[in-house]
C-alpha cells in the first residue's frame, strides 16, 4: 500500500484555528455567489440573468476580499496549516471541490444542454466580443479567464514580496485575458478563424496537421500568417527561447493551462507526488504522448502527400479520438477537476506533449538551471513541497547540485519558499551547467533511476 | 569492515554516505532511537506549523537506505563494550564493530531553574519534543520563551502561527547579543514586534511557577516580575549527549573530546556533530559547533579517516543562515557582535525596507575582508567564500559586490546605493566604481 501512504499521512498541526470574522464574511460572499450561480443554472428565464451576474459579482468580490484579508498582512510565504486544513490537504472540502469541478467538466463535454441557463446570460458579452451568440465553449473560456484573473489577484497578493512572482503572475493573466480570450473572440467577430496565438504544435497538434493547415490556408493572408506563426513558434521560437530562458518562458509565463495552474491551482501545488515512483510514471507517459503526436503528424503528412492512399479518413478519426481522451479526459477532467486531490499540474506533468518537447530542450539545449547556493541547504523540504511538478528539489539542493530537470516549469516557487535563500533560477553559460558546488561534496549515490 | 554509527542525524548519515562512496564493500549500520529514518532537525518547526508532514522532512525516501546498503537499527544504544568492540542495544543483540562513530547529537540545556520539571515546560530538539509541544500548546493562551537565539525565534514563530500570546525573555540588551551587532539585532527586533511577539530584553528567568495539577502557570523573572503562561519554551542552547560514554575510557569534557581527525581518546572510536568537542580548535573557532552544516562537514571528514584516508577537520570560512519570521539572514566569515581592536565594520541599511549588509574588515593595510552579514539579501556562497579565503581587500569587494548578489531575477539591486553609502562615509578615499552587476545575469549573453 505504498501508494496510499503518501495520501494518508497526517500532519502534526491540528486543530486549525478558526478563520476570523472578516475572513468568514468574505467566504460567505463566495458561497452566496456560488448559490446564485446555482439558482441561475436552474431558475426560470426571468430570474436567470440577474442571478447569474449577481453570482459572478459576489464570487469575484468574495474571492478578492478574502485574499486581501488573508494575504494582505505580513509579506512572505506563509504556509501555516497547509497540510492540516481540509481544503488544502485532501480533506472533505477538497474532495467536494474536486467532485464539483469534475462534474462541471463532465456536463460541459457531454451534456452541455444542461448549461443552457449559464450560457444564455453571456449572449450579450459574446455578441459584443465575437459578434455571435454564446455557446458552451464561450462559457468555459470566460469562466476559465475569470478564474485566472481572480486567483491571479490572490497570487499577486500572496507573493507580492517577490518581484519574480509578481511579474510572472501578471504575465499569465495578460496572456490568458488578451491572447486566449479577447483575441480569438475578435478574430471570430471579423469572420476569421478562432486562432490561439499562444498555443502551438504539439500541444495544439491540429494546427500543423494537414487538415488544420488546409483549413487555415483558406483564410487568405491572415490564414497563411497563422500557419507560418505556428511553424515558427513550434520549430524556431520554442528552441531559441528555451535555449535562453528554459521552458519557463512558456509553461509558467504564457501558457493558459500553466496560467490556471499557477493561479487557481496555487492552493494545491504542494499536492503533487514527489516520490520516485511518480517520476517513473511521468517519464513513461509524457514522452509516449509526445512520440505519438510526432509520429501521427508525420504519418498524416505522408498520407496527404500520397493523396490519402495511406490512411484514408484516419485523420479525422484520430483528431476525434485523441481529442476526446487527451483533450477532454486528461487535460480537463483529470487535469483540472482533480486539482484539489492530485495537485495543479497533473496534465502538464504526465500528459502535455508541449511540456515534454520543451523539457527535452531544457534538459539538453538550454542555458537555464536552478543554482543552489553553496552549502546553505538544511534539507528542510520546503522547496520540494511547493514544487507543483513533483520534483524533489531538495535532493539536488542538499548535494549542492544545480537543478536541471526536464519537468521544471520555472515557476520559481522553490526559490521563493526556501527559508535559507538557497535556490536561484538563472540563465548562464552552458559550460559547467551541471557543476555542483565545491562547498559541499555531493555524494555519488543515485536518486533517480 | 563494519562501521557502526550511533545517531542518524546529519553527521552520522553524511559519514555513512561518504564511506559508502569511498568503500563500496564496507558494512555500515546506523543506530538511532529517535526515528527509524533520518530527518531534518531544522525542519521540525514546519511540522508544527502544518507547512510539512513527516515524510516531507525526511531528506531521503525510505528506499534509499536498503538500495545503498545502509543498515538501519531503530533502537537505543544502552552501553559500549569498548574492550570487546561491541555496542549494547536495548531491544537487539549487541552489535560488533570495527570502527564506531558517536554522532549522538545534543539535547536541550536547562539551567536548573526551580520548577523546570513542571508540565508544559520543554525545549525543542527532538521529534518527540515537537509532538509534545503540539499537544501541550493546544488550548494554551499565553506562552513564554526563554532564550534569545535561533531556536527562540523559531519557537516564537511557531507559537504565533497558532495565535498564542508570546513573550520572549532575552538575557542580553538586544536580540542574540553574543552574535549579532546591534543594527542587525534591531532589524530582527522589528520582525518580532511586527509579528506580535513581546520581547523582554535584559531579563532572566528565575523560577517556573506551577499550579496544583503540576502544570506551569507563570514564570518569575530575576527582576521578580511574574508573567502568567501555560507553556514555557526553553531555548537557552543545547548540551552534547554524553550518556553512552559514561563509565568508558572515552574522555569527555562538555562534549566528547576529539582530536583533529575527530578521533576520541579510544582508537577506532570517533565522534562528530553536535556531540563532539575539539580539543584544540584553531583560533577563532569554537570547540563545539552545534550546526547542521558543521555536522555535515564533520561527518564527511571523519568518513575519510575511517575509510583509510586520515583527514583533519578543516571546515574553511564559517557560514550560517537563518530566517527570523520573514527576514532572511546569512553570514559568512567572522563578524563579531561588538567592536574589536584592529577591525572595522561598514554597515548599510535600506532607508525603508528591512534590508541590511555588513562588511567586516581588518583596519589598515589592504583592509582584508573578514566577514559579511546579510539581512533580507541573498549572497552567493561561493563568491563570499573565495573573498574570505583570499582575504580580498574591502574596496575590491565593494566594487565587485554584484558578483555576490544571489537575489532572484527582477529583485531591485542595491549595490549602487551600498557603494554610494560607503563613499559618503569615507569621503577622503578615492572614488569606487561598481564593476560587476549581478552574477550570472550579467553574463546572460556571454
Ligand atoms: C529546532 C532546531 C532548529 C535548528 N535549525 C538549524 C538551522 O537552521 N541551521 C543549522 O545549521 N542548524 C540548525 N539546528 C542544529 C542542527 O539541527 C544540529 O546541529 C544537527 O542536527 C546536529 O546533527 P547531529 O548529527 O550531530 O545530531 P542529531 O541530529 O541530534 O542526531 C543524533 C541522533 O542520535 C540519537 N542518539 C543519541 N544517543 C543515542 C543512543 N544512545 N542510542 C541511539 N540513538 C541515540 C538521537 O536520538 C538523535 O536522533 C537546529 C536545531 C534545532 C533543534
Ligand atoms: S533548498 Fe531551501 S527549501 Fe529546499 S531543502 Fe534546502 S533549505 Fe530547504
Ligand atoms: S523546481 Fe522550482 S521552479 Fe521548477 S517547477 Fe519546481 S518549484 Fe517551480
Amino acid at each position: 500500500m505504498s501508494f496510499l501512504a503518501a495520501y494518508s499521512d497526517q500532519p502534526l498541526a491540528h486543530p486549525t484555528p478558526e478563520p476570523s470574522a472578516a475572513e468568514r464574511l468574505w467566504l460567505a460572499l463566495v458561497a452566496l455567489g456560488l448559490l446564485a450561480l446555482g439558482v441561475a443554472a436552474l431558475a426560470p428565464a426571468g430570474l436567470r440573468d440577474t442571478a447569474f451576474w449577481l453570482g459572478l459579482g459576489l464570487l469575484s468580490a468574495g474571492a478578492l476580499g478574502w485574499s486581501w484579508r488573508k494575504f494582505g498582512g505580513s509579506r512572505g510565504v506563509r504556509h501555516n496549516f497547509l497540510w492540516s486544513r481540509a481544503s488544502t490537504s485532501r480533506g472533505a472540502v477538497a474532495w467536494a471541490a474536486g467532485v464539483a469541478l469534475t462534474g462541471f467538466y463532465v456536463v460541459l463535454y457531454w451534456w452541455p444542454a444542461y448549461l443552457e441557463n449559464l450560457i444564455r446570460p453571456l449572449d450579450g458579452l459574446s455578441q459584443l466580443l465575437r459578434g455571435r451568440a454564446a455557446d458552451q465553449w464561450f462559457l468555459y473560456g470566460s469562466f476559465y479567464t475569470l478564474a485566472v484573473l481572480l486567483m491571479g489577484g490572490r497570487a499577486l497578493l500572496k507573493y507580492r514580496h517577490s518581484p519574480y512572482q509578481r511579474v510572472r503572475t501578471a504575465s499569465v493573466m495578460f496572456f490568458q485575458l488578451g491572447l486566449a480570450w479577447l483575441l480569438p473572440g475578435v478574430l471570430l467577430a471579423l469572420q476569421q478563424p478562432e486562432f490561439y496565438f499562444t498555443y502551438f504544435w504539439p500541444l495544439k497538434y491540429d494546427y500543423l496537421f494537414p487538415g488544420g493547415v488546409q483549413s487555415l490556408l483558406q483564410n487568405g493572408h491572415l490564414g497563411a500568417f497563422m500557419v507560418g506563426w505556428g511553424i515558427i513558434m513550434s520549430f524556431v521560437a520554442t528552441p531559441v527561447l528555451t535555449y535562453f530562458f528554459g521552458k519557463r518562458w512558456y509553461c509558467s509565463w504564457v501558457c493558459g493551462c500553466g496560467g490556471l495552474a499557477e493561479t487557481a491551482g496555487d492552493p494545491y501545488r504542494h499536492l503533487s507526488d514527489k516520490r520516485r515512483e511518480a517520476w517513473r510514471y511521468e517519464v513513461s507517459i509524457v514522452y509516449t504522448v509526445l512520440g505519438f503526436i510526432v509520429v501521427t503528424t508525420a504519418l498524416l503528412w505522408l498520407n496527404a502527400a500520397r493523396g490519402g492512399a495511406l490512411l484514408g479518413r484516419f485523420s479525422d478519426e484520430f483528431a476525434q479520438t485523441y481529442g476526446f481522451f487527451i483533450g477532454s479526459i486528461f487535460a480537463g477532467v483529470v487535469g483540472v477537476g482533480f486539482y484539489p486531490i492530485l495537485g495543479s499540474r497533473v496534465w502538464c506533468r504526465y500528459g502535455c506533449p508541449m511540456a515534454a518537447y520543451l523539457g527535452l530542450l531544457q534538459k539538453h539545449f538550454s542555458r537555464f538551471r536552478i543554482t543552489t547556493n553553496g552549502g546553505q541547504c538544511i534539507s528542510c523540504g520546503n522547496c520540494s513541497n511547493v514544487c507543483e511538478m513533483g520534483i524533489d528539489v531538495k535532493q539536488y539542493a542538499q548535494r549542492g547540485e544545480p537543478i536541471i530537470r526536464a519537468a521544471c516549469v520555472g515557476c520559481g516557487l522553490c526559490s521563493t519558499a526556501c527559508p535559507r535563500g538557497v535556490l536561484n533560477l538563472e540563465n548562464g553559460p552552458r559550460e559547467g551547467r551541471y557543476q555542483p558546488s565545491q562547498l559541499i561534496h555531493a555524494d555519488s549515490l543515485r536518486i533517480l533511476s | 569492515m563494519h562501521l557502526v554509527i550511533i545517531g542518524n542525524g546529519i553527521a552520522g548519515v553524511t559519514c555513512a554516505q561518504t564511506l559508502r562512496r569511498l568503500r563500496p564493500e564496507a558494512r555500515i549500520t546506523l543506530v538511532s532511537a529517535e526515528s527509524a529514518h533520518h530527518f531534518s532537525r531544522p525542519a521540525l518547526m514546519y511540522l508544527y506549523m502544518g507547512h510539512l508532514r513527516w515524510p516531507d522532512v525526511k531528506p531521503f525516501e525510505d528506499w534509499y537506505w536498503p538500495e545503498n546498503r545502509l543498515e538501519l537499527v531503530h533502537d537505543q544504544a544502552t552501553g559500549l563494550d569498548v574492550a570487546g568492540k561491541r555496542v549494547l542495544l536495548a531491544r537487539h543483540p549487541p552489535l560488533a564493530y570495527d570502527a564506531l562513530l558517536l554522532a549522538t547529537g545534543a539535547r536541550t540545556r536547562y539551567y536548573d531553574w526551580p520548577g523546570q520539571h513542571l508540565q508544559g515546560v520543554q525545549g525543542l530538539v527532538t521529534k518527540a519534543d515537537v509532538e509534545r509541544m503540539s499537544q501541550a500548546t493546544q488550548g494554551v493562551r499565553q506562552a513564554v520563551v526563554v532564550g534569545g537565539g535561533l531556536i527562540g525565534v523559531e519557537l516564537a514563530e511557531m507559537l504565533r502561527a497558532r495565535r498564542l500570546e508570546v513573550t520572549m525573555l532575552v538575557r542580553d540588551q538586544h536580540y542574540w547579543g553574543s552574535v549579532l551587532p546591534p543594527e542587525e539585532a534591531a532589524l530582527v527586533d522589528e520582525q518580532l514586534r511586527r509579528h506580535g511577539v513581546r520581547v523582554r530584553y535584559a531579563t532572566e528567568l528565575a523560577e517556573v511557577l506551577g499550579d496544583a495539577a503540576g502544570r506551569v502557570r507563570a514564570v518569575r523573572t530575576a527582576a521578580d516580575e511574574e508573567l502568567p503562561c501555560q507553556w514555557l519554551g526553553v531555548a537557552t542552547g543545547v548540551v552534547p549527549n554524553l550518556d553512552l560514554t559514561a563509565g568508558t575510557a572515552i574522555e569527555t569534557d562538555r562534549g566528547i573530546l576529539v582530536d583533529e581527525l575527530l578521533q576520541t581518546s579510544v582508537p577506532g572510536i570517533y565522534a562528530a556533530g553536535d556531540c563532539a568537542q575539539r580539543r584544540n580548535p584553531p583560533p577563532g573557532e569554537a570547540a563545539i559547533e552545534p550546526l547542521w552544516y558543521t555536522g555535515r562537514m564533520q561527518g564527511e571528514t571523519v568518513a575519510h579517516t575511517i575509510g583509510g584516508q586520515p583527514t583533519p577537520y578543516r571546515r574553511g570560512p564559517w557560514f550560517n543562515s537563518a530566517k527570523f519570521f520573514d527576514l532572511e539572514y546569512q553570514t559568512y566569515g567572522q563578524v563579531p557582535a561588538g567592536p574589536v581592536e584592529g577591525q572595522s565594520s561598514f554597515w548599510w541599511q535600506h532607508p525603508s525596507a528591512p534590508l541590511g549588509l555588513r562588511l567586516h574588515y581588518r583596519t589598515g593595510g589592504e583592509q582584508a575582508l573578514l566577514g559579511l552579514n546579510a539581512l533580507g539579501l541573498r549572497l552567493r556562497h561561493e563568491v563570499c567564500d573565495a573573498w574570505l579565503r583570499a582575504g580580498a581587500p574591502l574596496r575590491t569587494v565593494l566594487e565587485q559586490l554584484g558578483a555576490a548578489n544571489f537575489d532572484p531575477e527582477f529583485f531591485p539591486q542595491h549595490e549602487a546605493s551600498i557603494v554610494a553609502a560607503y563613499s559618503r562615509q569615507h569621503p577622503d578615499e578615492p572614488p569606487l566604481t561598481l564593476r560587476r552587476r549581478k552574477g550570472l545575469l550579467a553574463r546572460m549573453l556571454s
